[in-house]
């Protein structure tokens, strides 16, 4: 048959602790191996119920055609990054096996293997031949991929010079065109202004209508419909669903709608530090006097609190909220513009706030999904419809209109009207 | 042949490379196929290092002129002058030798090695954003270490040259075996390199290590001095000297400089020593650099 990457029981497990963040000291080692030799605490192998260990990905198998364009999709943590790793060769599975047919290339995160102190141009063929290719093959594509990239004017410069749109571009224009037979595309689309993002998908579905596989992880269910056919919905390191793209995306959709678990509060598992900049740890949506809720009244308002940490230092990172409204339209954004901390930008545990004044809302119910990004770059973390809210009215004046749709904001406006 | 390489060197529109992923354990081999289609990035890599290290510097090459001078000049100094090491090499030599000299054809090939096993050393953990993200043989990253180390031995070896001339002595002999000599160096610090790379991924400690093993291993070099000025009751030190993969070329690169006779037997048990250490240190980097991207 024309399967093109076979997946059977692919399984991942990572320690847990001081091991999976980074250092693994002699000490540790040589407590570990006497450990072993006097037979107690030895840890017990493949045991699931071992807490030193979990699953990032467990017995996950599918089959893809060529030609294929899978969107892979599924919260934080369910184990997305983890099979893309896997697939990519990064790391291997601690168990099941894959089978892939001919040459993959990976468009994981932007700037990967590019060198500030670079040029541009020096940087192409950097990038280049880190994704596989020889010299000569960068150079024949050398003037496409500076043409896409649209950064002829700035390719003696380093690139620590250059705007982050260039840094996008410069990096999505490379990997395109190593024309691999499968492509993965992890989350980088999210970003660019809306041109550039536009090119890059047209590039994606260039590559698929042109018999080569897609593998495309992202959280934007709107570029996952239009782009894939088919969809992968990974659930703490499981397949929950393997079907058409529409089934996948509408359960992916009503199952993040459930999750919070105290009332106005949501917690997440951190998650291992060297995958990742930083993550969102906890949101919750407060009334005016600072409770956890789910219920606030329309002329009080309501502050959403962002718990979050940060691993490494992330220039320009900013924190933002989505409002969306009942149907899933987005209401409004809102972030913190200026880094949130300040003029330093050093690993800690940070903690947002941001208040939504009363009367601004219509009563009605939202959901607010937090993310912490670098504008037009990347999302360091997203958090979807984490939490939400239920506006009660309390002399809005709009009970008078109970049942029908007044849409989501509340102004008021000086009417004038005279007699005619 | 590794479970997980790529069966074939040609380009896709041929034959489909075909990859098998699945749990590795125990020693591997080297997939030797796929670390040469990858050269380009080897040579890219090292290209890096070489364009950031003298792109950062405000006086760039002229760093890797001064340095190795000022060293130098403090070891005529101290060991030359204070101690007479000067003396001793007259001594030994039977006839007058130009210490800074005979420094100076000792610390080349030193620093060379010297700093190619530090930046091996630090090379994975320097480049983990890279090994966390992309696949390529992880064997690249040490490897492209030398590139830095190499340029700066190069012009090192060209100041010695003139050093030489700035002498009168005839740089023949030194135009013709030192390139060789250079490779031995060259091989030693790979094979240490290595496995101190992988060392250093698996356990960090390895980092705060190293610069003293670094002192303690000038040391046990011919550096300062020679190894011929140790006398009959030093001969079980002098065995155990000789086993040093650097102990070898250096004296020899010294006797080529010098024009004294070359001691074959030390440059023999130093190149097989060298070859243990590349043994040893492939073994160990390919048994565990499959863990690389998950502990890096």
């Amino acid at each position: 048959m024309d399967s093109i990457i076979s997946a059977q029981g692919l399984s991942k497990r990572y320690r847990l602790g001081a091991s999976a963040t980074n250092d693994r000291t002699l000490r540790e080692v040589i407590v570990d191996k006497t450990r072993s030799w006097f037979g107690s605490d030895a840890p017990a192998n493949g045991n699931g119920a071992d807490k030193r260990f979990f699953w990032a990905l467990r017995d996950v198998s599918f089959d893809i055609q060529r030609g294929d364009v899978v969107g892979i999709i599924g919260k934080n943590g369910a184990g997305k990054s983890t099979l893309l790793k896997l697939l990519s060769r990064i790391t291997d599975p601690t168990q099941g096996r894959a089978e892939i047919v001919g040459r993959v290339g990976s468009l994981l995160e932007v700037g990967t293997g590019f060198h500030p102190e670079l040029t541009g141009r020096e940087n192409i063929f950097l990038n280049g031949t880190l994704m596989g290719m020889s010299r000569r093959e960068v150079a024949t594509k050398f003037d496409a991929i500076v043409e896409f990239a649209e950064v002829e004017r700035f390719l003696d410069t380093p690139v620590k010079r250059y705007s982050s749109g260039m840094y996008v571009r410069l990096a999505f224009a490379v990997a395109a065109h190593l024309e691999p037979d499968v492509l993965i595309v992890d989350e980088v689309l999210a970003v660019g202004d809306m041109a550039f993002q536009r090119k890059c998908l047209g590039k994606v579905q260039d590559v698929a209508t042109h018999g080569n596989t897609v593998l495309f992880v992202s959280h934007n269910m709107g570029a996952v419909t239009s782009l894939c056919t088919r969809a992968i919905l990974l659930e703490r390191g499981s397949v929950v669903l393997d079907g058409t793209v529409n089934e996948v995306v509408d359960r992916y959709m009503t199952g993040t709608a459930n999750q919070a678990q105290t009332p106005g509060r949501i917690t997440y598992q951190p998650l291992p530090a060297d995958d990742r900049d930083g993550q969102v740890l906890a949101m919750t949506s407060l009334d005016h006097a600072g409770r956890a809720c789910e219920n606030t009244l329309f002329t009080d308002g309501f502050s959403v609190e962002l718990e979050y940490v940060l691993h490494r230092r992330v220039p320009d990172l900013e924190v933002s909220i989505d409002v969306f409204d009942r149907n899933g339209a987005k209401v409004f954004y809102s972030s913190t513009r200026r880094p949130p901390t300040g003029d330093t930008f050093e690993p800690g545990r940070y903690r947002s706030r941001v208040r939504i004044p009363g009367k601004f809302l219509i009563p009605n119910h939202y959901w607010i999904s937090a993310a912490m990004l670098v504008p037009n770059v990347r999302f360091v973390d997203q958090r979807e419809r984490a939490v939400s809210v239920q506006i009660v009215d309390n002399g809005s004046d709009l009970h008078r209109f109970a049942g029908t749709d007044v849409g989501s904001v509340w102004v008021d406006l000086e009417w004038g009207t005279t007699r005619e | 042949m590794s479970t997980t390489a790529t069966k074939t060197l040609d380009t896709p529109q041929r034959v489909q490379p075909r990859a098998f992923i699945r749990p590795r354990s125990g020693w591997s081999t080297l997939d030797v196929f796929e670390l040469w289609r990858y050269r380009d990035l080897l040579f890219m890599l090292a290209k890096r290092d070489v364009m950031v290290r003298y792109k950062q510097a405000t006086l760039g090459v002229a760093w890797a002129i001064i340095v190795p001078l000022t060293q130098m000049a403090v070891f005529v100094l101290f060991f030359g002058n204070l101690l007479g090491a000067g003396n001793k090499a007259n001594e030994a030599a039977k006839s007058a030798v130009i210490y800074p000299v005979f420094l100076l054809a000792a610390q080349t090939p030193w620093n060379y090695f010297a700093s190619t096993v530090v930046s091996a050393c630090n090379s994975l953990v320097g480049d983990s954003n890279l090994i966390r993200k992309v696949y390529f043989p992880r064997l690249v990253v040490p490897l492209s270490s030398i590139g830095a180390p190499f340029v700066d031995f190069v012009i090192a070896f060209i100041v010695l040259l003139g050093l030489m001339l700035w002498y009168g002595m005839s740089i023949v002999p030194a135009l013709v075996a030192l390139p060789l000599l250079a490779i031995a160096v060259t091989l030693a610090a790979l094979g240490v390199g290595l496995l101190l790379s992988a060392l250093t991924v698996s356990y960090r400690d390895f980092r705060a290590v190293i610069p003293v093993l670094i002192q303690l291993w000038f040391y046990a070099t011919p550096v300062i001095i020679s190894l011929t000025w140790l006398g009959e009751k030093w001969n079980w030190l002098l065995m155990l000297l000789k086993l040093n993969p650097m102990a070898g070329p250096i004296e020899a690169f010294r006797a080529v400089v010098l024009g004294l006779p070359i001691d074959w037997t030390g440059l023999w048990c130093s190149l097989g020593s060298t070859l243990l250490f590349i043994i040893i240190g492939l073994a160990y980097f390919c048994r565990v650099e499959r863990r690389f991207a998950d502990v890096v």
